[in-house]
């Protein structure tokens, strides 16, 4: 009996554990089920590479809006990733104790802000403020880039302040035995080392900038055409699929569906590269 | 104690005039944790301020119409949704976390595959989850627009947080422990639900409490499952609209920023609500 009982609950725990794996494969397959049709009916180079998305006209390119993911993206990179790295070294590195049991918190909750409220401060707050800077609607590639820079602040922090506290004091001890200042010793000797850790964190900060849904839609101004400048409007693939996917019908809503499979490629392509990362670490 | 750190300081600002470029980094530091900082705290400070005073007691009438806006309906949306999800995703999370530390053999083919697509599943976007729940639950499954479709959708993309946050809680638990179990005469089963997961158990609770963060700001993966309706449903399989998708609805109708501020408060503070009590339990995991 007592040996029946534990086969079974083996058995249980692995059918659990393999919920994970079925439900990646069970997402695999609606998607591309429901996805590649509507590719192969609109063209693929039709698809990724037409410059004109009007569904009542039949047009469904999608390289505006993969070209809106992108310029968002990279623009968030380019705002976040310093901001992010710097702090995770005032966090590993010069912060005061008292100081890490608030702001390691604070960075924290920074994550678990819902995306709709970072959207909502983005329309009220930064979309006036571009307003005011260079005139114009205030919504487009620059005040995406912003508020999205912001919301990968946490990701970008909390894995660089794991790796760089991941490497070994005697790195630190070692280049300030020899002379160098504070300073030198963590951005000379110790950040190198975390080099790798670092990476992943950017990485996944791409990641969570390029799927960004909510936020996005509020202040990126939504034109799904190829932008002329930082100024703007863009439309990112997921704010795409928001706004149309509501009222969409047949080889529209494929062709939605179609993006969704995109933006899932693109993911999985990055995640790869995380772990791919992450794994050179280990070793 | 204080003379020495005064003249800590003193050597360290006499170090900085002979390596200026040393002064310079430690600045860029030092303004990025503030930059850092002052962005979270004026943020919750600007929708306080703005928010509070739109705080009115029309928004808390029991039933929803288009002149009060009411949140309530939506506040027990949340609630319904937020439950469901956990029945669904805590076991198969957990589980799956005890598989993973307790059972599978060092260096198991399955093991490895779970984590894989563990770690996929944390970072797909919850749009695409979106799309996912309204072809599997809403069109397939024939479910339509509603909480079910909704919290199912949510219960797969909260999995991979409870997955990780319960095997790290598990790995803490000291191999004594078990050892002990184990000398005492108990089998695996006994041990890992008497011993392993009670001891645990703050540690999951912390990423349970997470997860709820997680479903309570979550809009994007719901808006095309469980729908947008603003009443308090009638069953599980009639749509209803969470606080988050109340929001983005008032947003996007562009009449209701007042109530929108509003909306925003009770959002912010559930969620600092959601975050403390999550690192209360995780700190209670640390003390032992």
């Amino acid at each position: 009996m007592k040996q029946f009982k534990e086969k079974l609950m083996n058995a249980v725990f692995m059918l659990a554990a393999g919920t994970s794996i079925f439900v990646v494969a069970l997402i695999s397959v609606f998607l591309f089920a429901n996805g590649f049709p509507a590719i192969a009916e609109i063209g693929l180079f039709e698809f990724m590479l037409g410059t004109k998305w009007k569904p009542l006209e039949g047009l469904f390119g999608i390289l505006p809006t993969i070209l809106g993911s992108v310029y968002v993206t990279v623009g968030a990179l380019i705002i976040g990733v310093p901001i992010g790295i710097f702090c995770a070294i005032f966090l590993a590195k010069f912060c005061p104790k008292k100081l890490y049991a608030v702001l390691k918190p604070a960075v924290e909750l920074m994550a678990g802000i819902p995306s709709i409220v970072y959207g909502f401060f983005g329309l009220v707050v930064i979309v006036p403020a571009m307003q005011v800077l260079f005139g114009g609607s205030g919504k487009g590639i620059l005040t995406a880039s912003v508020l999205l820079g912001i919301m990968i602040l946490p990701t970008v922090i909390g894995v660089a302040e794991a790796a760089i506290k991941a490497v070994p004091e005697s790195y630190y001890e070692g280049a300030l035995a020899l002379g160098a200042t504070h300073e030198q010793s963590v951005f000379g000797a110790t950040l190198p080392a975390a080099r790798s850790g670092i990476m992943a964190g950017v990485i996944l900060g791409i990641g969570r900038a390029i799927g960004e849904t909510m936020a996005v839609v509020m202040v990126a101004g939504n034109q799904a055409v190829i932008p002329k400048g930082i100024l703007s409007g863009v439309r990112t693939m997921t704010a795409n699929i928001v706004l149309e996917m509501a009222y969409a019908a047949e080889l529209h809503r494929d062709a939605l569906i179609a993006t969704g499979v995109v933006l899932f490629v693109f993911i999985l392509i990055i995640n790869l590269s995380f772990s791919l990362i992450k794994g050179r670490e280990g070793r | 104690m204080k003379n020495v750190n005064r003249s800590a300081v003193k050597q360290r600002l006499r170090s900085y005039k002979k390596h200026p470029f040393s002064a310079v980094l430690a600045m860029l530091t030092i303004l990025s944790a503030v930059i850092t900082a002052g962005i979270l705290v004026f943020l919750i400070g600007y929708i306080l301020v703005k928010g509070i005073p739109n705080i009115k007691l029309d928004l808390f009438k029991w039933e929803y119409s288009a002149r009060n806006v009411s949140m309530t309906p939506a506040i027990i949306n949340t609630i319904i949704i937020t439950a469901l999800s956990l029945v669904i995703s805590v076991p198969l999370g957990v589980g799956s976390a005890i598989y993973l530390t307790e059972y599978a053999k060092r260096g198991n083919k399955i093991v490895k595959i779970v984590r894989i697509t563990a770690e996929t599943l944390a970072g797909i976007p919850s749009i695409v989850y979106g799309l996912f729940g309204f072809l599997l639950f809403v069109v397939t499954c024939g479910w339509g627009f509603s909480i079910i479709s909704g919290a199912m959708t949510l219960a797969v993309m909260v999995l991979p947080l409870i997955m990780r946050t319960t095997e790290e809680a598990i790995r803490s638990v000291p191999d004594s422990y078990r050892e002990g179990s184990y000398g005492l005469g108990a089998g695996r089963l006994r041990t890992v639900m008497k011993i392993v997961v009670p001891s645990a158990m703050p540690g999951i609770l912390s990423g349970i409490i997470l997860s709820i963060g997680r479903i309570v700001g979550e809009t994007a993966a719901l808006i095309f499952t469980a729908g947008t309706v603003a009443k308090v449903p009638a069953s599980v399989m009639s749509s209803g609209r969470t606080l988050a998708v109340h929001m983005y609805a008032l947003l996007s109708e562009g009449l209701y920023t007042k109530q929108a501020y509003a909306t925003a408060v009770v959002l912010l503070v559930l969620v600092i609500f959601v975050n403390w009590l999550s690192s209360y339990a995780a700190r209670a995991v640390s003390k032992r």
